[in-house]
């Protein structure tokens, strides 16, 4: 613990402290749809997180990071949905499915010294005939979907089953677990590894990184954290499509926070995640009012093109450096 | 930290074709500083990258204390105990030069603030300490080529292989990093095998200088044998005033 916190200063300490408080007590303190907007913050803060230790620490562009939360998704969902087994079990199996995937995307990519683009190439594909066979495949539901009982008036921690304030706190216990468990790493031999592997390769197994096993430790470890975030979508939505779990647009989604917010640091996918849903939220208020179909995506798509173009290092080290924090991009 | 022994023997290497460096053989006795000179495109850094694993030899062998390294990865090599710098400067950027040298140093330091010490120690001994935390970026070249050292040191090699840390200084830092590293090799006995084209380190550092020209050994011997070896001053040293 010590460890965890050293070098950190008193104030920011104390400031993370009241944003914690704040956060346990939000149930009590927001509506319905405050609680809802909260929610996706967290879970975009999660999963960015988790994404965020293949691209932001070790350097390594995934543009597939579906083919994770997906595999988690339906492991979970499919046993619960066949044979009743709750999430607690199924997440075992959801992680070990995407252990086994980010492994072999992983290897397949880093043994055979495919960078950059190419990589990124190799995650999609993997996604996208994921999807393909999940299309095909009746135990899951094929293209039709697969569907849970919606239960929103229990609150069962086992089965995972009742309204937004449990999954509120499970996703809130994830996200803080997540940034926890970034920051052990960050502070760890495997941690400054990665940073070096990010930063040039070969300069790195030159004094004695094995890049291939840090390559792969990163690959698995975010595609992991990646499944959890799956397990917990299909219980929160009550529904898995091949189109939505595996698809293009749900692995970019993942990308954004930590892109706007700052890649590589610990904060930049909480800070993305509380202004893209913000934005996404307003954008939808104003296209109601204006009737024009459409336009909430374009309005979205050049606050996107501005926040790139003026802060292409992400909006909080921006932040942290006006406020006098200053989380350097480690 | 102790030297190790270095033996090199019949080493080739072709690249499709091109044969880049022929039955080359020598040896670099453990806690000695040997010099590998020749002209540009003599196979001097392929040599290097031999050693140091980057690439396999088409034939021949590499020996560290008479285990065979060579067939192995860099940063298995790395641990046999072989620290290298690159002739054209790799630090990590966007790190600090503190964590650039903490990396090399976690290969023998697994715990963080231990190795964040050994690194503080080796950038003091380069005096680099006063810009550790900058970013490595932001170093002129020849912070950079110090940068390279202090980052090889880390990782506490008992042989170090060093590509052209000299060019680019001016006389009087070549004069500091020539009396470092022969402090360095005093003081732990380090085995220093150096390519350089800088002359005066060269035969203020060297016992033994081996000579590569068109990748086959054209000449070894003390720095003022070299000098007067017809063979070499005609492949080589004719152009250049040697001291």
């Amino acid at each position: 613990m010590s460890r965890l916190t050293s070098g950190v200063p008193l104030h920011i300490l104390a400031l993370l402290a009241v944003l914690l408080v704040l956060l346990v007590a939000a149930p009590a303190l927001l509506g319905g749809y405050g609680l809802s907007v909260l929610i996706l913050v967290l879970y975009f803060t999660y999963v960015g997180q988790a994404w965020n230790i293949m691209m932001g620490f070790a350097g390594q562009l995934s543009l597939g990071h579906a083919l994770y939360a997906g595999l988690g998704g339906y492991a979970a969902a499919g046993l619960y949905f066949h044979y009743g087994v709750g999430p607690w079990a199924g997440v075992v199996v959801a992680i070990a499915a995407a252990i086994v995937a980010g492994g072999i995307v992983g290897y397949l990519g880093f043994r055979f010294s495919l960078a950059g683009v190419y990589f990124a190439l190799l995650t999609i594909a993997f996604a996208e005939f994921t999807r393909i066979g999940f299309d095909n495949w009746e135990w899951a539901g094929g293209s039709g979907g697969l569907f849970l009982k919606v239960e929103r008036n229990v609150f069962d921690v086992f089965d995972l089953r009742g309204g937004p304030v449990l999954f509120y706190y499970v996703i809130l216990i994830l996200a803080v677990g997540c940034f926890v468990l970034c920051r052990a790493l960050l502070e760890s031999r495997l941690g400054r590894y990665w940073l070096a592997i990010r930063e040039d390769a070969e300069a790195a197994q030159a004094v004695g990184v094995p890049v291939l096993r840090c390559k792969m430790l990163a690959v698995t470890i975010s595609a992991a954290l990646t499944a959890v975030a799956g397990v917990w979508n299909a219980f929160y939505y009550n529904n898995l499509f091949p189109e939505t779990a595996f698809g293009m647009s749900r692995s970019i989604e993942i990308t954004l926070a930590p892109i706007i917010g700052g890649l590589g640091t610990l904060f930049g996918p909480f800070v993305g995640a509380v202004v893209l849903t913000g934005m996404g939220e307003i954008f939808t208020d104003i296209s109601d009012r204006l009737h024009i179909a459409g336009i909430k995506q374009i309005f979205y798509g050049v606050a996107l093109l501005v926040i790139v173009m003026y802060r292409p290092a992400g909006i909080w080290p921006w932040l942290a450096r006006r406020l006098g924090i200053g989380e350097r991009r480690p | 930290m102790s030297g190790a022994r270095l033996e090199i023997s019949n080493l080739g290497k072709n690249f499709r074709g091109l044969r880049a460096v022929h039955d080359v053989s020598f040896a670099v006795p453990a806690g000695t500083i040997h010099a590998l000179i020749g002209p540009n495109g003599a196979g001097k850094t392929t040599i290097f990258n031999m050693i140091a694993g980057v690439f396999a030899p088409s034939a021949g062998a590499v020996a560290i204390d008479g285990r065979k390294i060579s067939g192995l990865r860099p940063d298995q090599i790395c641990d046999a105990g072989v620290g290298r710098t690159f002739q054209i400067v790799r630090p990590f950027k966007g790190l600090s030069v503190l964590e650039n040298v903490t990396v090399g140093a976690l290969h023998r330091h697994p715990r963080l603030p231990d190795a964040q010490a050994k690194a503080e120690a080796i950038l003091h001994g380069l005096g680099l300490h006063d810009r550790r935390h900058q970013l490595a970026e932001s170093l002129t070249l020849p912070d950079r080529k110090r940068l390279e050292v202090a980052r090889a040191l880390a990782t506490e090699p008992k042989l170090l292989l060093l590509d052209e840390v000299m060019a680019g200084l001016r006389p009087t830092e070549i004069d500091v990093m020539v009396a470092f590293l022969r402090e360095l090799n005093a003081q732990s006995g380090i085995t220093i095998l150096l390519i350089e084209h800088v002359m005066r380190a060269v035969m203020a550092l060297a016992a033994q200088v081996v000579v590569v020209s068109y990748g086959e050994k054209i000449a070894e011997g003390t720095p003022s044998e070299i000098s007067r070896n017809q063979a070499v001053l005609d492949v080589y040293l004719g152009e250049e005033e040697v001291a």
